[in-house]
This record gives structure tokens, C-alpha cells and sequence, in this order.
């Protein structure tokens, strides 16, 4: 057991440790490993919505169900006769996409506002939503805040500030 | 007796912060939820559904709090053999849980009026869901040995495996697009946040806290009894 001179040896005990230790790092590193690769192999699957550029760039096949998701573009909401059907376009500000819904709209819903519609891309190329939520941002100010925000012309505007 | 040297010194640590950590958890709740209930503005979008926030947020960040607490206490136990540390994993992990379903419900709450919907399956609200059972499946395997310390090992072997979805949701809303809306207190420039909504929000994530240390040091306390009458019962059968 006992050490030649001059060459310290860590003790049995704290050899063990040692060796336990590297083999819970390395068994992390592992697994993070694995879980990294599964996340990025099932990337499209994980992504809760595609943007106007996905769409254009994936090629999202027509009348397959899909989400697509981006911010409403302003003055671009409009009511049909029936006074049930929206249509509004839908912006990553690279691309656009014209969405029609027929229904009742979250109250969240608005201009320059996240949304996200689920339904089928038409073969004329407007998104045909059975089903539109609203994607709310991480901003959170008093309702003052915002209007005097506005009126010193220090508005961040959603559209512009933090695109996603 | 020696092994429970070092609990009793902890213990007696333990019970002299204790009542200030009850008391300032009961102040810092109350004044949290007075400020954000009461004081606190309603948001220029969501109006007076914002209050959920007050409790919403500072669970979700409990809930990964006290995972990442327990996974360190279990790497602690597994390496270096160190008594309180499996009893402090396990005694965490039904608070954590309950955080976690906090969380959830009042998310839950929160998305029917803004969303528009209960639930969807986007990348963050799936992996708190797996948090949550995660906790579940952590306290069933702890139990589920009639030998303590093999269920204690099992259980921090999970509890090491699952921190892999820690970072998985922390960053879920900046890796993913999702409906879940992007952090607004930890990015590069200034929180997105309000002072005046601000104020209440760290109350409430401070007072949580002291709530889990207040919680943790009475249910160390009877799990160190417990693990005391278990080995004098063993030492009775012994000898």
C-alpha cells in the first residue's frame, strides 16, 4: 500500500471518487450527446410553426395540415361579407403569406401582433386556417407607458424591434 | 453514530435560520402578491390577465431551480458518498413537483384568454411537461426499493439524466419557434419588463425560494429521523 518516495499516490478512497466522478461526467456528456443529435435530426418536427420563408423555401406541399406562424402585417386585415371570414397576410418581413380564417379571432389578435394559424396551404397559394392563436410577445408595460412611449416617438414597434 | 455527525451539525444550522426564512417568506409573498395583484398596472396588451405572470413565472423558474438543486445533490451523493446530500434530493423533489403543476396550471390559465388555446404541444411546453414528469418518476423510483440507499442511487441516476432537459427548456423558445413567448428578463439588453411590474415579480421569485428553503429544513428534519429509527431498528435486529 505504501508509496514509493517522492511520488505521491491519491488514496484508494480517493481514487474511487475520482473515478466516479469522471464516470458521471462522462456519462453526462453522453447523454447530452444523444439528445443533442435527436433534437437536431427531429428539428422540423419540434418547430411548432413555419414562418412565410419555410413555406417558401421547404416547399410545404398543398392541403397537408401545417402551422405557420409571424407577425400580422399592418393595414392588411380585412372582412369578408359574410362578416365571419378574416383575411390578413402573415410576415417574417422577408416573406409574406395571405391568410384566410373563418371564425372568431382570439381578442389578442391585431395588427403587428405574433400569430400562429393552423391549416392547409391552398393550390392558389392563400393559407386556408381552420384554427388561429395568438402569439403573444415578452414585452410586459403598463398601458400608460406604452401610449407615452408612443407619443415621445420612442416606440419600439414589434414589426421592427424584435423579429422572429 | 458517527454518519449522523455531520447532519446534526447541519441540522442545528438549519433550525437557527429557520424561522427567519419562514418569516420572510410569509412578508416577501404577501407583499409580492399585494404589488402584483393589487398595485401593480395591467399590461398595455394582456390587461388585468397579466397577474398571472406573478405566480406563473416564478414557478416555472422554481421548478428548474430546484431540479438543477436536486441533480446536484444527487452528482454529490453519487461521487462523494455524502449523507445529507441524497436526503436533500429527496426531500426537494415533491416541492419541485408541485412548482412545476403551479406552473402548468396557471400557464394553462394564462393561454386560454391570450392564446387562445389550453395547450399545444410546442417544444416548450412539452419539456416542462417532462419536467414534471420527470419529478414524478424521480420520487416513484426513490420509493420504489425496499432498501433506502438502492433507491436513492436509482433515483439520482434518473435525477442526473433528466438535467439534460434543463438547458432543453431554458433556451426551447430561442432554439425553436414556438407559441411560448421568449424570455424577457435574462436577454442581452434590458429586460422587456416594467419596473413597476418588475418589483413584484422578484418579490414573489425571492419569497418562493425562502418558501422551498422553509419547506426543504422541516422535511430534512423528519427524514434525518427517519433515517435515524431505521438504523437503530437495524441495530436491534443485529444485536
Amino acid at each position: 500500500m505504501s508509496a514509493p518516495a517522492g511520488i505521491p499516490r491519491p488514496s484508494p478512497a480517493r481514487a474511487r471518487k475520482r473515478r466516479r466522478m469522471y464516470a458521471v461526467l462522462a456519462g453526462l456528456t453522453m447523454i447530452a450527446i444523444a439528445v443533442a443529435l435527436v433534437l437536431t435530426a427531429f428539428e422540423d418536427s419540434i418547430v411548432f410553426f413555419y414562418s412565410p420563408t419555410d413555406v417558401v423555401e421547404k416547399g410545404v406541399a398543398p392541403e397537408r395540415r401545417v402551422r405557420i406562424g409571424g407577425l400580422v402585417k399592418e393595414n392588411s386585415i380585412s372582412k369578408a361579407d359574410d362578416g365571419l371570414t378574416t383575411t390578413f397576410i402573415v410576415t417574417d418581413l422577408s416573406n409574406t403569406l395571405r391568410v384566410s380564417y373563418t371564425g372568431i379571432l382570439p381578442d389578442m389578435f391585431r395588427e403587428g401582433q405574433g400569430v400562429v394559424a393552423e391549416g392547409k396551404l391552398s393550390r392558389s397559394g392563400v393559407f386556408l386556417a381552420a384554427e388561429v392563436l395568438a402569439k403573444h410577445d415578452e414585452t410586459y408595460m403598463p398601458r400608460e407607458v406604452a401610449d407615452a412611449l408612443k407619443k415621445s416617438g420612442q416606440w419600439r414597434d414589434p414589426e421592427k424591434g424584435h423579429a422572429k | 453514530m458517527q454518519r449522523f455527525a455531520n447532519p446534526t451539525r447541519f441540522m442545528r444550522m438549519a433550525n437557527a435560520v429557520l424561522p427567519w426564512c419562514a418569516a420572510l417568506t410569509v412578508v416577501l409573498i404577501a407583499a409580492g402578491l399585494y404589488l402584483g395583484l393589487v398595485r401593480s398596472p395591467a399590461d398595455y396588451q394582456q390587461g388585468e390577465t397579466v397577474r398571472i405572470m406573478y405566480v406563473h413565472v416564478p414557478s416555472a423558474w422554481m421548478a428548474l431551480f430546484i431540479y438543477a438543486s436536486i441533480a446536484m445533490a444527487s452528482a454529490t451523493a453519487l461521487i462523494w458518498k455524502h449523507p445529507l446530500a441524497d436526503l436533500i434530493a429527496r426531500a426537494s423533489a415533491p416541492v419541485g413537483a408541485g412548482f412545476t403543476l403551479i406552473c402548468l396550471i396557471t400557464g394553462s390559465l394564462w393561454g386560454k384568454p391570450m392564446w387562445g388555446t389550453w395547450w399545444v404541444w410546442d417544444a416548450r411546453l412539452t419539456s416542462v411537461l417532462i419536467l414534471f414528469f420527470l419529478y414524478l418518476g424521480y420520487i416513484a423510483l426513490n420509493n420504489a426499493f425496499d432498501d433506502p440507499t438502492r433507491g436513492a442511487r436509482a433515483a439520482a441516476v434518473l435525477a442526473l439524466v433528466g438535467a439534460v432537459n434543463l438547458p432543453i427548456i431554458k433556451f426551447s423558445v430561442d432554439w425553436w419557434n414556438t407559441l411560448h413567448q421568449p424570455a424577457s428578463l435574462t436577454r442581452l439588453d434590458a429586460p422587456a419588463i416594467h419596473s413597476s411590474m418588475l418589483w413584484p415579480l422578484l418579490a414573489m421569485a425571492v419569497g418562493f425560494t425562502l418558501f422551498y428553503v422553509t419547506v426543504l429544513i422541516f422535511r430534512l428534519r423528519s427524514e434525518i429521523v427517519a433515517a435515524k429509527i431505521r438504523n437503530l431498528r437495524l441495530v436491534q435486529i443485529g444485536g
